[in-house]
């Protein structure tokens, strides 16, 4: 008889109205292991750590910490049993100190006020234990988004936190900051500490964890120790069916320039010139891929190349004219395509049915409409044929757009912009949040669609993303592109010219 | 009834289908919150009765006497058809202008603005009205209708378009605009009444009223004797299905539509929402024009200056607007519903052996409030009700942006 693991769930079942999120689901943890929770979205990975740390109430199942039942009702009970969790959105006062941050709600007191400088020196002391080096005095937002990892995962550890959960640790971090964290992660493993590790990302559970639990659908399907583990053994239990996680790409055949941007410069809300003077081109069958971390002008950039931003100054020429002063509706009728960043803030009317979405640019022309007069049924024999192409589930041409899948969703705006046959086609962060299977879909159409001669500006900042998808990657840092790269660069120098370490422009 | 959404499909996340219960929860709640909201309104005021009355049976016979002051009965067989008859005449000439100053708030939520200018839209069509209606001698009535009924529509389109080009075109909300015109108009109207040589200033200038509007710009009148009922009730259930069919199936309804759910992704499809704001407004005060000048030409005949502190047609339509979620047919029924309370509470509707006359206005006021309250409380109620699924103190994200 082994002894009994550090943490076990048994038989977890959560239901949300119309919707089982945990159905039985069983999880162990072992004293001083990575244990990695592997899911698409919507598996019910958050549901199962949000029910661990009291955050819900699980309908039915039970816990067990060292073989000895356990009632976690509240986050404050988690943490009494040693349970800590970092959020994927930080929850952090920005104003307030890294140590004011860390000691909150249980703060070292010298009569009725906060003892600052033991606060100081206890966050010091843990921080050195650790390894994770910050500074107790520094403001949340003045420090990086790592830092505020950190100093996340500092305030689990001074709370007493022995098994500590990451959920989607890696999502706001640069590759750097990855590796980062993944060193602290060992340190931490070698003191002892357990780890859940939430993700969907393959690549990274494979670098960190020791074994590795698949959900799906709200169900456990396996537990697997990471020797033997591959990508695709992985996918493959996430999804449920082979998947294709290479994309098969000819090399490109670049034709004539589609797109051309000359010394754009654009500002942003608060007057700051966030553009600063890009210039490149884009050719037919080529994708040219803008890499970056988050908020260094490729929000603005994408807006002022689709009309919907004013440029300050510059010049971005697309079907043989300047566009650079003219509204949204020129750049669709210059045949610009438009995959936007956020699809439910702006690429989609989430009370709009598919059919209205699909309609969203060409409504005005027909056969959508003939002199003002719109004819639905003709939207909705349109869509139809379009979800049944691009392989839409959940819902009809009727359905409104709020109840699709994320994936779908995606998919719903790739079929109303592919369709209208543009001859560029901007795709900004076209697979964020999406699951394997959505992803591979996105990633195939556009390689299709760069086959078919249009020309594809892909930005994003997933590296392995714009890797596998760019014959031509362009680094963009505080609002310059930084370097040229051609397909086969190494992740580590685009990493260090994401984050400005050089500036020189490379074949 | 059944509260179980749609079994999630094969291909669907779990958690997905989450939102699709919402909009179930929406969906039902478009006919079930309206419905409830009203019937507690009346519970409440029910309740009001019960106290001041001190009599357990009051509540049920005031009812009683405003469902039978509202002339609603005549559709029952039997009872005095004739007195019946003349209170659903009154009932239905209140409706009238209730639909179309509902149409003028719902068509501008539509568009994502909350227009409180109803009311003074309704000033200017009505105000217009007056000059158009007094003038023109001689003119056939089919042409002096309709040309006067068209500047009332067009002088609402420009007291509300005034509010959607401000906001298009230097940000200015359009709830304090729309409040700072209704103002604006109600002044004038009474200057352009009172003043010794006030531009709307009857023959006989001791009296601050206007003339009476001629023959010829009179609406046809289809059913009573005393003040019976005009020809504006059909302009007014045209006025529904136009709203209807401009708002569902026109290029300008789909990008008012678009705007008023998403104004980020109507820019994204092209739309420009600086123009949607301009137009909706005036489309919106369009409607309430017309209100005013049928109002005018089907009954009034003459405006009194003392009317702009009786008159709140167009404040109602907000209840109005709201009541019916902005759709055709919900706005009909609630222009009748507050059709009906005002008729039915009406002092002389009512034996003041039965009820209480201050009473009853009273209690018709309120319970506009309270539906009004309720209905807009909707969101609170919605919101409360999701959050039972959570337990503890982080929102739920979405779950389709799990990132």
């Amino acid at each position: 008889m082994t002894e009994p693991p550090l943490l076990e769930l048994k038989g977890i079942t959560k239901r949300f109205p119309g919707v089982v999120a945990n159905d039985h689901v069983d999880f162990e943890l072992a004293k001083g292991e990575v244990h990695a929770l592997l899911g698409e979205n919507g598996a019910g990975k958050s549901t199962l750590m949000n029910i661990l740390y009291g955050l819900y109430h699980p309908d039915e199942g039970e816990f067990r910490l060292n073989g000895q039942p356990l009632r976690v009702d509240s986050p404050r009970a988690a943490i009494d049993a040693g349970i800590g969790m970092v959020h994927q959105h930080f929850m952090l006062i920005p104003v307030m100190s890294v140590a004011e941050n860390i000691v909150l709600a249980v703060e070292p007191r010298k009569g009725p006020f906060i003892d600052l400088d033991a606060a100081n020196a206890r966050v010091r002391d843990i921080s050195q234990r650790f390894g994770l080096a910050v500074r107790p005095e520094a403001r949340i937002e003045s420090i990086s988004v790592g830092m505020q990892q950190r100093v996340e995962i500092l305030k689990a550890l001074y709370r007493g936190a022995e098994i500590l959960i990451l959920d989607e640790p890696t999502a706001v971090l640069t590759p750097q900051e990855a590796e980062e964290l993944f060193a602290i992660l060992r340190s931490l493993q070698a003191e002892g500490k357990s780890i859940i590790f939430i993700s969907h990302k393959l690549g990274e559970v494979l670098a960190i964890a020791d074994r590795i639990t698949v959900l799906r659908r709200g169900k456990t399907i396996e537990t697997v120790p990471r020797e033997g583990a591959t990508e695709e053994s992985l996918a493959r239990l996430m999804v449920g069916r082979e998947v294709l996680l290479r994309v098969e790409k000819k090399p490109a055949d670049p034709g004539e320039p589609l797109l051309k941007v000359e010394d754009l410069r654009v500002r942003e809300e608060r007057g700051l010139e966030c553009v600063r003077g890009i210039s490149f081109e884009v050719r037919a069958g080529e994708i040219v891929g803008i890499a970056g971390v988050d908020g260094n002008g490729q929000t603005e950039l994408v807006e002022a190349l689709t009309g919907l931003r004013k440029a300050e100054s510059g010049r971005v020429v697309a079907g043989g004219e300047d566009l650079v002063d003219e509204s949204a509706r020129d750049y669709l009728d210059a045949g610009v395509g438009h995959i936007p960043e956020d699809r439910q803030r702006r690429g989609l009317v989430l009370d709009f049915t598919l059919a209205e979405n699909i309609a969203l640019h060409d409504y005005r022309e027909e056969p959508d409409s003939k002199w003002g007069w719109l004819y639905p049924r003709r939207l909705i024999a349109r869509a139809g044929r379009l979800l049944k192409e691009f392989d839409v589930r959940g819902g009809g041409p009727k359905t409104p757009a709020a109840s699709l899948s994320g994936g779908n969703q995606q998919k719903v705006i790739l079929a109303r912009e592919i369709s209208r046959d543009p001859r560029i086609l901007i795709a900004a962060q076209p697979t964020r949040g999406l699951d394997v299977g959505a992803i591979e879909f996105v990633h195939r159409r556009l390689v299709t669609e760069r086959d078919e001669g249009r020309g594809i500006l892909l930005v994003s900042f997933e590296l392995d993303e714009i890797l596998s998808l760019a014959d031509r990657i362009l680094v963009i840092y505080e609002g310059r592109i930084v370097g040229e790269y051609g397909p086969d660069v190494s992740e580590e120098e685009l990493g260090i010219a994401m984050t400005g370490g050089r500036r020189e422009v490379a074949a | 009834m059944s509260l179980a959404p749609t079994a999630p499909g094969p291909d669907e996340p779990p958690e997905g289908s989450v939102s699709g219960l919402q909009t179930f929860y929406e969906r039902a709640g478009g006919v079930l919150v309206p419905i409830a909201a009203a019937l507690l309104a009346f519970i409440i005021g029910g309740i009001v009765v019960l106290i001041t009355e001190k009599s357990l049976s009051a509540p049920f016979e005031a009812y009683k006497a405003i469902f039978q002051g509202t002339g609603l009965t005549w559709f029952i067989p039997g009872g005095d058809t004739a007195g019946e008859a003349r209170d659903l005449q009154q009932t239905l000439l209140i409706t009238t202008p209730l639909i179309l100053t509902g149409l003028a708030v719902a068509f501008a939520f539509r568009c994502g603005m909350f227009n409180i200018g109803g009311q003074g839209q309704f000033w200017a069509g009505l105000l217009t009205a007056i000059w158009f209606g007094t003038h023109f001698d001689g003119a056939p009535p089919v042409v002096h209708v309709t040309l006067t009924v068209v500047a009332g529509i067009l002088a609402g389109a420009v007291w509300g378009g005034i509010a959607g080009l401000l906001k298009a075109t230097t940000g200015a909300h359009e709830v304090i605009s729309t409040i700072m015109l209704n103002w604006i108009i109600l002044w004038s109207g009474k200057w352009l009444l009172e003043a010794p040589d006030g531009f709307l200033q009857g023959t006989d200038p001791t009296l601050p009223r206007s003339d009476n509007v001629l023959d010829s710009a009179k609406l046809p009148t289809i059913w009573g004797a005393l003040q019976p009922l005009h020809a504006g009730i059909f302009i007014a259930l045209f006025a529904l299905l136009v709203y209807h069919l401009l708002l569902n199936r026109t290029t300008l309804g789909f990008e008012v539509r678009a705007v008023g759910f998403n104004p980020e992704a109507a820019a994204y499809g092209g739309i420009s929402v600086k123009r949607n704001y301009f137009l909706a407004m005036a489309i919106a005060g369009s409607f309430a024009g017309l209100a005013g000048a049928v109002d005018m030409l089907g009954w009034k005949y003459r405006l009194t200056s003392t009317e702009f502190d009786a008159n709140f047609l167009g404040f109602i339509g907000i209840a109005v607007a709201l009541l019916g979620r902005n759709k055709a047919v919900g706005i009909l029924l609630a222009a009748l519903l507050f059709g009906a309370l005002d008729v039915g509470t009406s002092p002389r509707q009512l034996d003041p052996e039965v009820f209480n006359p201050e009473l009853a206005t009273n209690l018709a006021r309120m319970i506009q409030a309270l539906i009004i309250a309720f209905v807009g409380a909707e969101f609170l109620i919605l919101y409360l009700w999701r959050s039972r699924r959570r337990v503890g103190i982080r929102p739920r994200r979405l779950p389709v942006e799990e990132v």
